[in-house]
């Protein structure tokens, strides 16, 4: 997702002025993605500029009050029923890593993988703190169970890896001593 | 932290099970403190000694060798009958199944264990009643385990290992057999009973759910490998996206 579609979205429900949607964003995201103000007017010109939205009327406080067009409405729709895939899902950083390591002798590849079990676990314990501080905003806590569920999957891969590296590097003594055995 | 305030305190814990060339240490010189109104989860793959350390904890298996102390006493140096005692008014267990008696109600549940340790009917029933309310089950007192739903018997457990003066909550997996949302309410529940002044300490293979406790602890071939610092810094949050 990008700020531009978040705001759009945004503006899809109500009219709003730049500090509002910068607000509504951090509030909908669950605190998760703090934005400058320089950022969020850059964003508005630019859906300005592709007349996704319009200047609607200033309010009495001097804010310009943004309204979605008949054009930003349909990338709205559009991208709310496309499959959100995480990019580069193809090849994850933490798993060529861990793979890569488990192939380096000088490497203790059980604590590569406790390093990155730890970090996951004290983010998750950081979502989960926020998570708690937020009790009653569903919105904000659904954000926050995202990321949860998606550190929680990487933790279990990690388990899962060095289940898989325990076994055949077990695999392989064995056959060595089987080997040295047969050479006798 | 000073021992006035440490709730459990395990002090070079080992368990040896079989002897000599076929001996197998279940847990190795391990260390553990846990203060009133803390969380502590322990975590580890099969065989790592999370279950052993819980039941070496509750007073049900006695280590090899090492202390472990309960809200003061020592329980190596207590009698099989006190020992007992201490575990029926100091030590609650939470397990995965619930383990509650079908045939009695909610309320003759958590009851249960104040009546069996010589406390009067109507004072029991008066403090089971406060439990439950405790784990938002007001009102469903009179509701036999069949009628509940998981969330809900698991709850009812939690009531009944915190009835009386309970100061310690020994869990093991309480949210295996729970859904999602179910499991995290539960957890709140635990977390809540800490808040209250328990010391709780929570088995779990669910990284997720191991994430409420204030401190989780990596047990690896019976051996404390690591464990989180209680304090993070705010910077693990920030820079993702």
């Amino acid at each position: 997702m990008s700020v531009k579609m978040g705001f759009l979205a945004l503006l899809d429900g109500d009219s709003a002025y730049g500090y509002q949607l910068k607000q509504e964003f951090e509030a909908r995201t669950g605190g998760s993605w703090p934005l400058n103000v320089g950022q969020v007017y850059t964003t508005l010109d630019r859906l300005e500029r592709d007349g996704l939205v319009a200047r609607d009327r200033t309010d009495d406080d001097g804010h310009v009050v943004f309204a979605i067009t008949a054009a930003g409405h349909g990338e709205v729709t559009s991208w709310l029923s496309t499959a959100s895939r995480a990019p580069g899902s193809d090849r994850s950083e933490l798993a060529v890593k861990i793979a890569l390591a488990s192939t380096l002798p000088q490497v203790d590849i059980g604590a590569v993988i406790q390093a990155h079990r730890k970090a996951a676990i004290e983010a998750l314990q950081e979502l989960t703190r926020a998570k708690r501080a937020d009790a009653n905003d569903l919105v904000g806590e659904l954000v926050l169970e995202a990321l949860a569920f998606r550190t929680e999957a990487e933790v279990r891969w990690l388990d899962h890896a060095e289940a898989r590296i325990l076994q055949a590097r077990r695999a392989s003594d064995d056959g060595t001593f089987k080997e040295r055995k047969a050479r006798k | 932290m000073t021992s006035a305030e440490a709730v459990l305190r395990l002090e070079g814990v080992s368990k040896v099970y079989g002897v000599d060339k076929a001996a197998v240490a279940a847990l190795d010189d391990v260390s553990l403190t846990v203060g009133a109104g803390e969380v502590v989860a322990i975590m580890g793959t099969s065989g790592s000694g999370k279950s052993t350390l819980l039941t070496i904890a509750g007073g049900l298996l006695a280590p090899s060798s090492g202390s472990v102390t309960v809200s003061g006493t020592q329980i190596g140096t207590l009698g099989r009958r006190e020992l007992s005692r201490l575990r029926r008014q100091r030590v609650g267990f939470v397990f995965q199944d619930f383990n509650l008696i079908p045939g009695l109600t909610a309320l003759e549940n958590v009851a249960l264990p104040l009546e069996l340790d010589g406390v009067s009917g109507g004072t029991a029933r008066s403090e089971a009643r406060r439990a439950l309310a405790a784990v938002d089950m007001r009102g469903r007192g009179r509701s036999f385990p069949d009628d509940l739903s998981g969330g809900q018997q698991q709850r009812v457990a939690i009531a009944r290992a915190m009835v009386g003066e309970r100061s310690l909550i020994l869990a093991d997996e309480p949210t295996g057999a729970l859904d999602s949302v179910t499991g995290d309410g539960v957890l709140a529940t635990l977390r809540a009973r800490a808040t209250d002044g328990a010391a709780v300490v929570l088995v779990t293979h669910d990284a997720r759910h191991a994430a409420w406790a204030d401190r989780i602890v990596f047990l690896r071939d019976g051996r404390i490998a690591d464990q989180t610092s209680a304090d993070l810094p705010e910077s693990l949050l920030t820079g993702r996206p």
